[in-house]
C-alpha cells in the first residue's frame, strides 16, 4: 500500500496547536499537546480511550477553552478566542462520534440547514431555497446514497445511513479542514469500506483529521497518523512507522 | 406508543391553507358580530352582549397561547415567564386608559388618576408621560415587553441557560414583577391596578359597539399572529429553531448564532404575549399584579400543552377549550377548578404528549386506509421540487 497515497501536503500549515493544556478537576485530558496539520493533509489520530482525542477536536472547534497554549487556524486565526458558530464559519466541520442529525427534520432538510449560505438570524427568515441551492442538495443527496429518503425524517434512518448524512453535511459546505470523529464507528465492513473511499475522495480537495480506533480503516486511509497518549504526542508518521514504534506497542499497539 | 417521527406543522402557503384562514376569518370576524347585532336577542341563535367580551377574552388567550408555543413548541424554550410580557402590555394599555379617564375620577383630578391623588402625589411620574397618546401606549405595548424580553433573553441565552433552569428563572422574572407590582410606590396602583376606565379612542368602553369593536380588534390580532408565527416557523429559520430544539450544540458547529435565533423569536413572541395583554385589558376592564402571578405562566403552558405544543392550531385550540372550561367550571364547582387544571395537565402529559391535535394526527395516520408502513410525507414541508 502506497504511505500518504491522498494527502498532498502543501507546506502551509492550517492548524497549528502548541503547548495545549485542559484540565477536568485536576485530570489532565490535554497534556502540553503540540500538533501541526498543513494544508491538504490527510492525518488520522489514534490513540487508547482517554488520551484525548475528542478533547482535542473540542479545543479545535470551540467547545472546550484550553486552559493553556494556542491554537491557530491558517496562521493568525485565534481559535482560542471564537465560539463554535464562528469557528464553523471559517471553515472548520465536524463530525462527532455519534451520529447527530437532526431527527425531526426531514433529510432535505438537514442538508438546506448545512448548505454554505449566510448564518444571520434575520437572513435565514428570509433565506430562499434558489434552484442552484436546490441543486447542490439533491447532487449531495445521490452522492451519499440518500436520494430515495430525502423527505424522510432523519430519525427514521438507520445508523449508518444518519453517518452518511452527517458526512453529506459536512460535504455540502465545502470546509477547508474536516475533523472527523470515528467516522465509521458502528458501521459493518461494506459501509466502512464505502466511507474510507468516501473520505479518500474528499481529501482530494481540502484537509481532513480523522479520529479512528479502527485499524484496518486506519490502514486503508494510508495516511500519515498521529498516536496520542495521556494528552500528548507519543509518536507520528507513517503507519508501518508508528506500529514499530517500541513505545506504542507498550501503550497500545500491544495490548 | 413508541417513536413516531410526525413531521411538525411547517405548513406551505397554499390554497388549501388560505381558504381555511379565510373561513375561520369569516366565522370569527363576521358571523359573531352578525348573530350578535343583526340577530333578535330572543333567537336561539343570538350571541347576547355579554358574550362578546368573553370571547374576547378568549381570543387575547389564543394569542397569548400562539406566543408561547412559538419559544416552547418550536424553539424548545419553555418560558413560566409569559404571563409577565402579558401583563406588561396590559398595563400599557391600562395606563393609557386610565389617562383618558380625565376629570371624570372621583377626585376629578385633570392630569393625576386617582390612585395617585389618593397617595398625595403631586405630578405624573415620567413613566406615565405619554400614555394619553394612543399611538404612543400602542407602541408601548410591543416595546416594553420587547426590550425586557431583549434583554432578559440576552443575558440568559448568552450564558447558555437551558432547560428547566431557564424555566426557572422565567418563572423568578415573573414572580419578582409581582412583588414589585404589589407596591403602591411603583406608581401602577399597586395591590388594586388600573381599572374604572371610561373610554378608548374616544369610545365608551361600556357600550355593545365598542365591545365589539375590541373584540374584532382581538380576531385580527389573532389572524395576524398567526401568519406571523407560521411566517417564522415556514421559513428556514424555522427549521433552525427545531434543530436548536432537538440539538442545540450540534446547530452551533453547522456556525448559525443559536443564541441570536432564540433571542430573536423570544422578543417576537414576548411582543405579541403584550398585544394580547393590551386586547385583553380594555375587554375585562381592569389590570392588576395578580396577572403576573406565577401560576398564570403555568397555566399558559397547560393550555399549550393540552392543544397540542408545535402546532399553532393546537396552542389555540387548547386555549380556548381550557378557558371554555375555566368559565363554566369555576361557576359550577369553583372548588375542583384547580384539582382538574392539574389533573388535566397530567393527563395530558402522560396519556398526549403531543395534546389534542397531535392525537387526532396520530388516528388519522394509523387508519387502516392509510398504505402501510408509509411514512407519513411531512405535511406541507418544505420538498425538492
Amino acid at each position: 500500500m502506497s504511505p500518504v497515497a491522498a494527502a498532498r501536503p502543501t507546506g502551509d500549515v492550517l492548524l497549528y496547536l502548541n503547548g495545549v493544556t485542559v484540565s477536568f478537576d485536576g485530570f489532565k485530558a490535554l497534556n502540553d499537546l503540540s500538533l501541526v496539520v498543513e494544508e491538504g493533509e490527510l492525518r488520522t489520530i489514534i490513540g487508547p480511550n482517554g488520551a484525548g482525542k475528542t478533547t482535542m477536536m473540542d479545543v479545535v472547534t470551540g467547545k472546550t477553552r484550553p486552559d493553556m497554549g494556542e491554537v491557530f487556524f491558517r496562521g493568525n486565526e485565534d481559535l482560542t478566542r471564537l465560539d463554535e458558530a464562528e469557528i464553523a464559519n471559517l471553515g472548520i466541520g465536524r463530525k462527532f462520534q455519534r451520529p447527530t442529525v437532526f431527527e425531526n427534520l426531514t433529510v432535505f432538510e438537514n442538508l438546506e440547514l448545512a448548505l454554505a449560505d449566510s448564518r444571520g438570524t434575520w437572513r435565514t427568515l428570509f433565506a430562499s431555497l434558489t434552484p442552484e441551492r436546490r441543486e447542490r442538495i439533491a447532487a449531495t443527496l445521490s452522492r451519499i446514497g440518500l436520494a430515495e429518503d430525502s423527505r424522510k425524517p432523519a430519525g427514521a434512518l438507520s445508523h449508518g445511513q444518519k453517518q452518511w448524512l452527517e458526512i453529506g453535511m459536512l460535504l455540502i459546505h465545502d470546509r477547508q479542514l474536516l475533523l472527523l470523529d470515528e467516522p465509521v464507528a458502528g458501521m459493518t465492513d461494506r459501509e466502512t469500506e464505502e466511507t474510507a473511499a468516501l473520505i479518500l475522495d474528499l481529501a482530494q480537495d481540502r484537509t481532513i483529521v480523522v479520529v479512528e480506533h479502527d485499524m484496518a480503516f486506519v490502514r486503508s486511509l494510508g495516511a500519515k497518523v498521529t498516536v496520542l497518549h495521556e494528552g500528548s504526542v507519543l509518536a507520528e508518521g507513517s503507519v508501518e512507522h508508528v506500529q514499530n514504534h517500541p513505545r506504542v506497542i507498550e501503550v497500545y499497539l500491544g495490548r | 406508543m413508541g417513536v413516531r417521527f410526525q413531521a411538525e406543522e411547517r405548513g406551505a402557503w397554499n390554497a388549501r391553507f388560505w381558504t381555511g384562514f379565510v373561513l375561520a376569518g369569516l366565522v370569527l370576524g363576521l358571523l359573531v358580530p352578525l348573530l350578535n347585532r343583526w340577530v333578535a336577542p330572543d333567537s336561539p341563535f343570538a350571541v347576547p352582549d355579554y358574550l362578546v367580551p368573553l370571547l374576547g377574552k378568549y381570543l387575547c388567550y389564543a394569542i397569548l397561547a400562539l406566543s408561547l408555543d412559538l419559544v416552547w413548541g418550536y424553539a424548545g424554550i419553555l418560558s413560566l415567564g409569559h404571563g409577565a410580557f402579558f401583563a406588561l402590555g396590559g398595563y400599557c394599555m391600562g395606563m393609557y386608559l386610565m389617562r383618558q379617564i380625565g376629570t371624570r375620577g372621583v377626585y376629578g383630578n385633570p392630569l393625576l388618576p386617582d390612585f395617585m391623588v389618593f397617595l398625595n402625589w403631586n405630578e405624573l411620574p415620567w413613566f406615565w408621560w405619554g400614555f394619553d397618546h394612543f399611538a404612543y401606549a400602542a407602541a408601548m405595548v410591543m416595546l416594553v415587553p420587547g426590550v425586557f424580553a431583549l434583554v432578559f433573553g440576552w443575558l440568559a441565552f448568552r450564558s447558555r441557560v437551558t432547560g428547566v433552569y431557564l424555566s426557572i428563572i422565567t418563572q423568578a422574572m415573573t414572580y419578582a414583577l409581582w412583588l414589585a407590582f404589589f407596591r403602591n410606590d411603583m406608581g401602577f396602583g399597586g395591590n388594586n391596578g388600573l381599572t374604572d376606565y371610561k373610554d378608548i379612542l374616544g369610545w365608551d368602553v361600556h357600550l355593545p359597539e365598542t365591545r365589539l369593536g375590541l373584540y374584532l380588534a382581538s380576531v385580527v390580532g389573532l389572524g395576524i399572529a398567526f401568519l406571523v408565527c407560521r411566517f417564522i416557523i415556514a421559513s428556514k429559520l424555522g427549521r433552525v429553531l427545531l434543530a436548536v430544539r432537538d440539538a442545540e450544540s450540534r446547530v452551533r458547529f453547522l456556525g448559525y448564532s443559536t443564541t441570536r435565533a432564540k433571542l430573536f423569536v423570544f422578543t417576537v413572541s414576548a411582543v405579541f404575549a403584550g398585544i394580547a395583554g393590551a386586547l385583553y385589558v380594555p375587554q375585562v376592564g381592569i389590570i392588576n399584579p395578580s396577572e403576573f402571578s406565577p401560576g398564570n405562566s403555568i397555566e399558559i403552558a397547560i393550555w399549550v400543552s393540552v392543544g397540542g405544543r408545535g402546532t399553532l392550531i393546537g396552542a389555540m385550540l387548547g386555549a380556548a377549550l381550557v378557558n371554555l372550561a375555566k368559565t363554566w367550571l369555576t361557576g359550577a364547582a369553583p372548588e375542583i377548578w384547580l384539582f382538574f387544571l392539574g389533573g388535566l395537565f397530567v393527563l395530558t402529559t402522560l396519556a398526549f404528549p403531543r395534546g389534542l391535535v397531535g392525537a387526532l394526527r396520530y388516528l388519522r395516520w394509523t387508519r387502516p386506509s392509510a398504505p402501510a408502513g408509509a411514512v407519513p410525507a411531512p405535511a406541507g414541508a418544505k420538498e425538492p421540487s
